[in-house]
């Protein structure tokens, strides 16, 4: 099953533990400005946004590549070689959501890798607002809230029986 | 490894800036933060200095948690001689000015001296340069903020600015840092302003490391899981905030209301955490619109609030119709029980301004309200206020007052001296709700004895956060004590003023304590940094502090006498509620405290204590 980031942004509160998170996982130190996710505050608009690489299927990063540094793993996530890697930053203009970036005290470029399948970010994460789910299943918890207000909407009760003529799986 | 070892000195007066290595010995011995810049300032400055003058400095300081994942860790302090008391000043602040200041490599940031023009400080990892702020000079926070990100074209850059208010000398203004967190008390803002300093911005790309990795995640994850699990950390302040306590403390006869007559508001439920969170009959809207974290915490107290665009405060002003930081507990009841306001709108638009042009809540509604006392008994009239009909209750005066201090102008400039040198003008210095010039926030000294005896020996002029024995008295917490007596208060007092020395020298947030002990803290402490930090180290350094804070006091010309409550706490019963026909137990408590701390009868610390304590 591939995996991937859910972000409920309803739920954070900016406290940027995924940000600190993720730099102790890739760069050994507690350090924001190297971290491949980021929280966006939009406090006077009251929302906090936690944003990273979505692992596009087509990556634009790793077409932009002249080196061919950027690879596809088995779970469909997109790798950057730092042996490959000559830090020419093409891939930093291609991605059209600027979440690759470069890293000046390596001279490579840095992104979001899901940290091998176990994202440190949404272990971090204190209030459920980033979570690593079923990539086909990301919209369940949306699809609930709706189907939540759809049930509450219905004026319809139960119990329920079927009636002839429709949904008898008979079909044709 | 937790310190980053360093500390950059910035003479004002010659523009310069240099680094120089943390002294590791008082690292060892203050820990960080609060006790460590303390130690700097008390080893450097004369304790008569003037507070305004050149001689004074302004230390911005972090703790060995900051800039880490240890919840709450990205707390920094401002630690000057405070002008509004003339006592040691330090002023507590989160957001996310203070781990970016560690990000850029430093410890601590000392100003000295006292620049020829206005100037900024921008610190970029290891560059750092004083600025010209001539064009940013007579401007908000809010504005100084946006003017400095789009100046150096980097909106990841932390700020921490004086508004108008800081700049003219109001001996109550605030740093505030991120918009709306401030360190908030004392005057720090003014200290800033009298060395023609207007804001500190910095960038950081460098790493905080600790000492050991595995142990310090397990401390960690070990204390946030007790910060989950606890009620008023888990669920209480995320929920409501600190303004929780709002409905809680009203009801305990323990908020003082309209300049300490009284100690119950009628209209504490209109300004309460419930009313934030109820749709306005107005427009349908909530006043609160979110809860937001400071840097790495995992409680998210903070309130993000938005006015009702047709309220009076903001009907034709757009600029006023963002969210932006709401009320907590302190300003609510500053600016509300305090003057009799229970208008929720007109409460978040006051506070709004006091994040806009950095002023402390606290002294600023407490100083209102000493007016508004003056006023009612004819002392103060409307040729001083400028025609402000200054009554107790008058929502639209204490948002004019508000503006006007904020710019300093008018009957503001009086309202900007604080409540001890007002009603002192006015020849009603008993009229005056404060403790060593600083004004006490909202505990009824009656209502909660311990509070009383904590805003009297507070170093720092009345304050609540030197010694919470709310958290006892009121929550239980670590074990309940009878609010409404004196008996065991002087031991009560003793413990939270050590222990709490000790946390605001980590680098993490006060209110960690309605759920960690030293017992959680010592181990997140001590995976960071070297040097064996148990409970029992962090409480000795915790008394280290106190006592040094109380010497400086001592050299800067305070003595026992000051450690003394305003009359009316300690003369006119409460009238209602559980503390009906009490009064403030003060003469009770003092002399044990004092016994108890192991200082002399007149309050002094024995030669025999410092030499114990090494101070």
């Amino acid at each position: 099953m591939l995996k991937a980031l859910v972000i409920d942004a309803g739920k954070c509160t900016a406290c940027k533990q995924c940000e600190m998170a993720c730099s102790l996982e890739n760069e050994g130190e507690f350090n924001v400005a190297k971290s491949r996710i980021r929280v966006f505050d939009f406090h006077t608009e009251a929302r906090f946004v936690p944003y990273t690489c979505t692992q596009c299927a087509e990556a634009w990063c790793q077409q932009a590549c002249p080196v061919n540094a950027i690879t596809t793993d088995g779970m469909g996530v997109k790798v950057v070689h730092d042996n490959l890697c000559v830090g020419c930053k093409v891939c930093t203009i291609a991605c059209p959501f600027g979440t690759v970036n470069y890293n000046a005290s390596t001279g490579k470029v840095i992104k979001c890798d899901l940290c091998g399948g176990e994202p440190a970010c949404s272990d971090a994460c204190p209030t459920g607002a980033i979570t690593y789910q079923d990539v086909e299943q990301g919209g369940f918890d949306k699809m609930k809230v709706w189907a939540t207000q759809s049930a509450n909407a219905t004026t319809t009760e139960g119990p329920n029986t079927p009636k002839a003529g429709q949904a008898s799986g008979t079909g044709h | 490894m937790g310190w980053t070892g360093k500390v950059l000195r910035v003479n004002l007066t010659n523009g310069t800036v240099q680094s120089e290595p943390l002294n590791m010995d008082w690292a060892q011995q203050y820990l960080g933060q609060r006790g460590l810049a303390t130690k700097y300032l008390v080893e450097e400055i004369d304790a008569q200095c003037d507070p305004l003058g050149p001689d004074n400095k302004l230390i911005f300081a972090t703790g060995p948690l900051t800039g880490t994942c240890a919840s709450t860790g990205g707390r920094y302090s401002v630690i000057t001689k405070g002008p509004l008391t003339n006592a040691i000043a330090c002023s507590n602040s989160g957001g996310y000015f203070g781990a970016e200041l560690k990000f850029a490599g430093w410890d601590m940031v000392i100003l000295e001296g006292k620049s020829p023009k206005p100037v900024y400080l921008c610190v970029t990892d290891d560059k750092a340069e004083l600025l010209d702020a001539s064009d940013i000079w007579g401007t908000s926070v809010w504005k100084t903020d946006e003017w400095i990100k789009a100046k150096h074209q980097d909106p990841m850059m932390h700020v921490a600015t004086i508004g108008i208010s800081g700049e003219n000398g109001v001996l109550y203004s605030a740093i505030v840092n991120d918009l709306h967190r401030a360190a908030g008390r004392s005057g720090v803002g003014a200290v800033m302003g009298s060395k023609n300093l207007k804001a500190f911005a910095v960038r950081g790309t460098k790493g905080v490391k600790v000492r050991d990795g595995r142990a310090f995640m397990k401390a960690t994850n070990d204390g946030k899981q007790v910060l989950a699990e606890n009620a008023v950390t888990g669920s209480g302040l995320p929920t409501y905030g600190t303004q929780v306590l709002m409905n809680a403390i009203n009801e305990a006869g323990a908020s003082p209301t309209r300049n300490s007559r009284e100690v119950q508001f009628e209209g504490a439920h209109d300004i309460s955490a419930e009313a934030m969170a109820t749709p306005r009959s107005t427009d349908g809207e909530k006043n609160l619109q979110t809860n937001q974290a400071c840097f790495a915490c995992t409680i998210a107290c903070g309130r993000i609030s938005k006015i009702d665009e047709k309220h009076f405060t903001v009907v034709n002003k757009p600029e006023y119709w963002h969210s932006s930081g709401g009320l907590e507990y302190e300003a609510a009841w500053a600016l509300g029980n305090n003057t009799g306001v229970n208008d929720l709108e007109a409460l978040t638009y006051a506070q709004f301004i006091c994040n806009e042009q950095g002023l402390d809540p606290i002294s600023l509604g407490a100083t209102i309200s000493a007016a508004m006392e003056l006023f009612e008994l004819g002392l103060i009239t409307t040729e001083q206020t400028g025609g402000i009909d200054l009554k107790f209750g008058n929502a639209e005066a204490l948002v004019k007052c508000t503006e006007l201090t904020g710019k300093a102008e008018g009957f503001g400039k009086e309202l900007g001296l604080g409540s001890a040198r007002l009603c002192a003008k006015y020849g009603r210095p008993d009229l005056s709700m404060s403790v060593k010039g600083q004004e006490f926030p909202a505990y009824d000294a009656r209502g909660i004895q311990g509070m009383g005896l904590t805003y009297a020996t507070s170093n720092r002029g009345a304050c609540h956060l030197r010694s919470y024995t709310v958290a006892s008295e009121m929550l239980g917490i670590p074990e309940k004590t009878d609010p409404l007596v004196t008996e065991g208060k002087a031991g009560l007092v003793k413990a939270f003023q050590d222990a709490t020395a000790a946390v605001d020298s980590a680098g993490i947030c006060v209110f960690t304590t309605f759920a960690w002990t030293l017992e959680d803290i010592a181990p997140q402490v001590d995976a960071a940094v070297e040097g064996g930090w148990t409970p029992d180290k962090m409480l000795e350094v915790g008394e280290r502090i106190w006592n040094m804070e109380r010497m400086f006091n001592h050299r800067a010309g305070f003595t026992g006498k000051d450690d003394m409550l305003p009359p009316r706490l300690m003369k006119e019963a409460a009238q209602t509620g559980p503390a009906k026909g009490l009064v403030s137990g003060l003469d009770k408590m003092l002399p044990e405290y004092y016994q108890l701390r192991g200082w002399t009868a007149d309050g002094v610390p024995t030669t025999e204590t410092l030499s114990r304590l090494a101070v």
